[in-house]
């Protein structure tokens, strides 16, 4: 996979993940193109598209789009089981995700995408693997933030 | 789709409906943030976003500055920087930050300073060089989250000169007892093996290990890195394919446990990612496939259930099934799956359908027919992507009877089409459909008009060359061709008296040439001449024709103007552009104007005959050779090609614009600035020091100063003037079979009566119906079954006429070509019929040289360098595999040709392994009982010269000896010095080392072969031959270390820029230091980024080192060695390498 992109239906990019190094004023060209040829198609159409010489997989799910370009040899349709998956793994993390979910929170929804995709191909297939690493290092979390204001609590 | 995944989609939008508490309710109110983010919500323009962004970046400035922030409230920092740079605003200042927080923060601190640098920077961004410490020590780290941050960072992007500091402790993590490790292990390799292989070619075994791991987890992270060695060299891994098979049939069969399933397929990822490195291995080995086919079988018949991921499975299955070697069977079951794919009434997969029909109907075009009505509905679909796919789809099954109406399809969609990528492809495909199956001249016309007008500039420039050729070129009749012509020129006039404004320019400019060439063929030229001329005129005055149109239209009036009405309108248009302000334009204002007043020349240049002939262009300017000559002779500088002059004034500034980049403390403090101001070539970056030892500069200044400037021209011109060189490239093509030539017309016999396909299916409405007939009219019936590969059976109308017999066209040196290549062949197949025989004749003829004395295609454009008595004759041969790249070491092992067989049978055992150069004949003689023949074999600590004596008389030679007198080189006998006798019709060979003394770009060997026929009456005939400098050279293998270490001790250097090779997806540095290895056998020790460092020795000699670095379009290489003459020569030779690549 070469990246990933989440847009809102306003056009407003949500989340982004390159996989191939580019340059900054790339990404942003790619993004701003992408984003309008995906936000033009209507919903009957096909979720894929030929686009540059990648292909291009995309899936809306409410009021974000899902966007993975991919290489010319991978499989379109588990692309589009990789997105679904994504988002299976979101909403049982946040618990019926929504998209300010993923405003708020984008660090979450990196940290998810990191223990599901690795350097653009799929890691972790598991949902139940996926989640467990991210509730161990959430674990940590709380745990630090208890220990913390104890200790704060300690010292006043 | 999936009842499954609709449910999903169904119950999102409830959940996902905007209400503001859902989420935001997490987030404390205070946070910065949220406020942040609610800000920007609240705002309307664009430029409000702007204002407010670059007031929260300079917050976040001041606050990352700030002595006294603590790692959490830079923890908090860096998301607000993320976000900022997700709405596409830079925040730089943080990046260093991010890193720091990576290194320093707590566990969760650090958490988010690892994503924020993965996202904040690009690997090949310097500041990740302050990160290797701080994954190093994670790495180590007891804490096992720390350990996945760290693999988590370094699989997404670290530097690749870095990868050997933690290569070692990536490695051990392999045989981590928690599985996550080993996973992440595993992908932190596959993306070292992606931006350095060399570097993790040691472990290979410990993937395998990987690959046996008893998590199915750290199997299937294994499975990215074969499938990228599979894919690089299936040979090398067919001993996994049992495995691969195993692990296929244990997941179908359900043996994973369940929390692989997805949507109950057991492990689809897995799944997909084994049929792939399946199809790699299976692809044209039987053996392999026939391993495989069951369990293939087995994946289509499992994948039944209608889910979007069984199909996927499905997909891919197909896709292996038509890789691998085919078998029938199973074929016919996918054929089968594809239909479904097609008749699916979901659009994804009717997509996915057309895709596999287009990737199949290659083998067999019948495939396509059942799916006819399908095809047709998606053509007029509304998806545009969809459209698209059915073009592609029906492109692959064009022929004869139905381009027609494809193409029209085709050009209907350009016409909507609005996207530049697939118009130019699109554009191209049509421009080949209509070369290929054109039925008739004037459609070919209009439809090519089409291509032009709708291509537009953008389209592959190859597309209106290919057209004016075939115009110019011709086929097999005059009146054909003739007619073609007219047709164009009629098509074009009617065009330029319409509106021009919309056409492209390069439509104008091909429309220019045609006119000017192909007007005087229209009946009305002779009484109304001025017609057409009066339309360029038009056209050339108007405002939207570029000035490289003008240029093509002021062409076009030149050949003209013949009648006195069109020069009259000539000499107005020549006072028009008299004093344009285009050089260009005005030159040929004035040959205009020239032309229009001089009736005689008019004569010569634009006689109606002239134009059947073709003009000689002596492109060498050969004409010339004396005054050059003479030039030299009185002491003028030597001819430098512009890219040089270009070089050296810029060294003469001396003062380098170039940002310096980083250097090593060495080089700073022992570089003195006069050092760098003196140095001819003025180094652009100081990344390695060129003055270690004092004097360095000023040796190289001499050194280099006056080899150099010979170098890149001797070529070209020497003090005799011109050297032969065209001589060269026409032998060079001799020995080429004619593969150019195309097939006969004769080989393809298309049944003209397959109108009526039978059309499956719902009754489609009539036109339809027509519509599928003229579309399928002529697929597939006629190749009943093709399992492998396409056959190429193509009527093609716009054959080429095989060159040499044109009268038009086709230059001599492409007539000799075609019938020395057909004299070549010719002689092959007697060879092959009589390999046995011997004799000089057949040597000859396989060589692909008539014999010797009365070379007809030697044309020896100037003075001959009078060094060699052997003559012309001597001369060629060795150009011939000098020149070309057919005879270049890394084409080795050079196949053995039929035509070689004689002579390299005799080579004796012990060299016929190695690398060897092609035969080339030596030594014409008086004698023509006598031939020589020689061969380069390349071993790795010599070149051996094989010299050939074949005696073609009846009679026996005594005492044959050959005698080699060479300055620069030392050849010493290996075997053969002396010969008693060589018995009629037979061969003798004589093997030399050869080592060249001093490094020089080439050099002649001359010798004397001396023989008696007679016992006591000597004779000797005297040969030569041409050594290069690239038959000398050898890899040097080196570390990078010691690369380093020599670097700095060598004293002369040479800097230059070469040009880039850019080829497929490799980057350019890659590709051209690849060029360079193959062609010159260098060894490339390392590429770091845009810079790589390439290794060489002289045989038995001394080495030279290259450092090449890619600057903007061209490559800096410098050269050092401990001898001066060695890097001049051997950069000429890569200039050399990279101009023929």
């Amino acid at each position: 996979m070469q990246f990933m992109l989440l847009f809102s239906r306003q056009g407003k990019l949500r989340l982004q993940k390159w996989y191939v190094p580019q340059a900054d004023k790339e990404k942003k060209k790619i993004t701003r193109e992408l984003v309008q040829t995906v936000l033009a198609r209507k919903p009957k159409m096909c979720s894929f598209l030929e686009w540059r010489d990648l292909k291009v997989v995309y899936k809306r799910y409410a009021s974000l789009y899902f966007c993975c370009a991919i290489e010319d040899q991978d499989n379109e349709l588990i692309t589009l089981e990789i997105i679904h998956r994504y988002v299976e793994l979101l909403d049982k993390y946040f618990g019926s995700v929504c998209e300010l979910d993923i405003i708020f929170n984008f660090e979450k929804a990196y940290f998810i995408l990191d223990e599901f995709l690795l350097g653009g191909e799929a890691q972790e297939t598991s949902k139940k693997n996926v989640l467990k690493a991210i509730e161990q290092a959430d674990l940590l979390q709380e745990s630090e933030t208890t220990f913390a204001s104890s200790c704060v609590k300690l010292i006043l | 789709m999936s009842d499954v995944v609709e449910k999903t989609l169904s119950a999102l939008p409830s959940l996902l409906s905007l209400d503001s508490n859902a989420g935001a309710g997490k987030l404390s109110s205070t946070s910065k943030l949220g406020n942040l983010i609610r800000g920007i919500t609240e705002l309307t323009s664009k430029h409000d976003e702007e204002k407010l962004i670059k007031k929260e970046l300079a917050a976040i400035k001041e606050q990352v500055a700030s002595p006294n922030t603590t790692m959490r409230q830079m923890k908090e920092i860096m998301v607000r920087a993320i976000y900022c740079e997700m709405l596409g605003y830079q925040a730089s200042v943080s990046y260093i930050h991010a890193i720091k927080l990576a290194q320093q923060g707590s566990v969760l601190e650090k958490r988010l300073g690892y994503l924020a640098v993965s996202l904040f920077l690009n690997e090949s961004d310097e500041f990740l060089l302050l990160l290797v410490n701080t994954v190093l020590k994670d790495l180590q780290s007891t804490n096992l989250n720390e350990v996945c941050m760290a693999l988590t960072a370094v699989s997404q992007m670290f530097p690749k000169d870095m990868i050997p500091a933690i290569l070692p402790i990536v490695e051990e993590k392999l045989t981590h007892p928690k599985e996550v490790i080993r996973r992440k292990a595993v992908l932190a390799l596959y993306k070292f093996y992606l931006i350095a292989p060399n570097q993790v070619q040691h472990i290979h075994s410990k993937f395998r290990k990987a690959l046996c791991d008893k998590d199915p987890g750290v199997m299937t992270a294994s499975l990215h890195i074969y499938l990228q060695l599979v894919k690089e060299s299936p040979e090398s891994y067919k001993d996994l394919t049992v495995s691969f098979v195993t692990i296929l049939r244990q997941v179908v069969g359900g043996k994973l446990p369940m929390d692989f399933n997805y949507h109950s397929v057991p492990a689809p990822w897995l799944q997909i990612q084994l049929l792939r490195i399946l199809a790699y291995l299976g692809k044209e080995d039987q053996g392999t496939s026939e391993m495989m086919y069951d369990v293939l079988e087995e994946s289509l018949r499992r994948a039944e259930m209608n889910h979007n991921i069984t199909y996927a499975i499905l997909y891919e299955c197909v896709k292996s099934i038509y890789t691998v070697y085919p078998k029938a069977e199973l074929l016919e079951k996918a054929a089968k799956c594809i239909g479904n794919f097609v008749l699916s009434p979901k659009i994804n997969l009717k997509y996915l359908g057309l895709k596999a029909l287009t990737y199949v109907v290659a083998q067999d075009p019948n495939l396509a027919l059942p799916h006819q009505m399908t095809i047709i509905e998606c053509l007029d679909h509304s998806d545009i992507i969809i459209k698209r796919a059915t073009l592609e789809l029906l492109f692959r099954i064009t022929n004869a009877q139905n381009v027609t109406v494809i193409v029209e399809k085709m050009l209907e969609f350009l016409r909507q089409s609005s996207n530049d990528y697939s118009t130019v492809d699109l554009v191209g495909k049509v421009a080949e459909l209509a070369e290929k199956y054109s039925p008739d001249n004037g459609w070919f016309v209009q439809t090519m008009n089409s291509v032009f007008s709708l291509g537009g500039d953008r389209m592959q420039p190859d597309i209106p060359n290919n057209f004016l050729r075939l115009l110019a070129e011709g086929f097999d009749s005059v009146e054909e061709d003739r007619q073609l012509r007219l047709f164009a020129v009629d098509s074009y006039v009617l065009l330029l008296q319409g509106e021009t404004a919309s056409l492209p320019q390069c439509f104008l400019q091909v429309i220019s040439w045609v006119l000017g060439e192909y007007a005087h063929l229209r009946p009305d030229q002779a009484s109304d001449p001025g017609k057409v001329m009066r339309l360029l005129t038009r056209l050339l005055d108007q405002r939207h024709a570029s000035a490289q149109t003008r240029r093509w239209i002021l062409s076009a009036l030149t050949k003209l103007c013949s009648s006195p009405v069109s020069i009259a309108l000539a000499r107005d248009v020549g006072e028009r552009y008299f004093g344009s302000l285009d050089t260009v334009l005005r030159q040929r204002a004035h040959e205009l104007m020239i032309l229009s007043q001089d009736a005689g020349l008019r004569g010569r240049v634009l006689s109606a005959e002239g134009r059947l002939e073709h003009v000689e262009v002596d492109s060498s300017l050969s004409f010339l050779d004396g005054h050059v000559s003479e030039a030299l002779a009185a002491g003028a500088a030597p001819y430098k090609p512009p890219h040089q002059r270009q070089e050296e004034l810029a060294h003469e500034k001396a003062l380098s614009l170039e940002p310096y980049g980083l250097s090593l403390p060495v080089s700073l403090s022992t570089c003195s600035i006069t050092d760098r101001l003196t140095d001819r070539q003025s180094p652009t970056r100081l990344s390695i020091s060129s003055s270690v030892s004092g004097n360095s500069t000023e040796l190289s200044l001499k050194g280099g100063s006056t080899t150099l400037k010979l170098d890149g021209v001797k070529r070209v011109w020497g003090k005799e003037g011109y050297l032969v060189q065209q001589p060269k490239e026409v032998v060079e093509e001799t020995p080429l079979p004619p593969t150019e030539l195309p097939s006969p017309l004769g080989s393809f016999q298309s049944p003209v009566s397959q109108t009526q396909t039978a059309s499956p299916g719902p009754e489609p409405d009539q036109e339809r119906q027509q519509l599928a007939s003229s579309l399928f009219v002529g697929v597939g019936t006629h190749h009943s079954v093709c399992l492998m590969g396409r056959t190429e059976a193509a009527p093609q109308r716009f054959r080429r006429k095989p060159k040499g017999t044109g009268s038009s066209s086709g230059t001599s040196e492409h007539s000799s070509n075609s019938s020395h290549s057909s004299s070549g062949t010719a002689a092959g197949n007697t060879l092959d019929s009589t390999t046995a025989a011997t004799g000089q004749q057949i040597s000859q003829h396989a060589l692909g040289h008539p014999p010797v004395n009365g070379n007809p295609i030697v044309e020896t454009p100037g003075p001959l360098p009078p060094v060699r008595d052997g003559g012309v004759a001597a001369e060629i041969p060795t150009g011939h595999t000098d020149s070309g790249t057919l005879a270049d070491p890394n084409e080795d092992p050079v196949p053995v040709r039929p035509r070689d067989l004689p002579l390299i049978s005799h080579l004796p055992a012990e060299l016929s392994g190695l690398a060897r150069s092609k035969l080339t004949t030596l030594c014409p003689g008086p004698d023509p009982g006598l031939a020589l023949s020689s061969c380069r074999v390349y071993k790795e600590d010599a070149l051996v010269l094989v010299v050939f004596v074949s005696n073609n008389s009846d009679s026996t030679l005594h005492r044959v000896a050959l005698r080699f007198t060479s300055k620069q080189l030392e050849v010493s006998c290996v075997s053969g010095d002396l010969v008693e006798e060589v018995k009629g019709h037979s061969v003798a060979t004589c093997q030399y080392a050869v080592v060249m003394m001093r490094a020089s770009v080439d050099v002649e060997l001359a010798g004397l072969v001396s023989y008696q026929r007679v016992p006591g009456q000597p004779r000797a005939t005297p040969f030569s031959l041409r050594l290069s400098l690239k038959h000398f050279i050898r890899p040097l293998t080196v570390s990078t270390g010691e690369y380093g270490k020599m670097w700095l001790s060598f004293s002369h250097d040479v800097k230059q820029n070469l040009r880039l090779i850019t080829a497929g997806d490799q980057s350019p540095l890659t590709a051209t230091l690849d060029t360079l290895r193959d062609r010159l056998h260098l060894h490339v020790v390392d590429i770091i980024g845009s810079e790589g460092i390439v290794a060489c020795r002289l045989l038995r000699g001394q080495p030279c080192l290259l450092h090449c670095r890619v600057h903007a379009d061209s490559l800096a290489v410098w050269l050092r060695s401990p001898i001066p003459e060695f890097p001049d020569s051997l950069l000429y030779h890569c200039q050399k390498a990279l101009a023929e690549a």
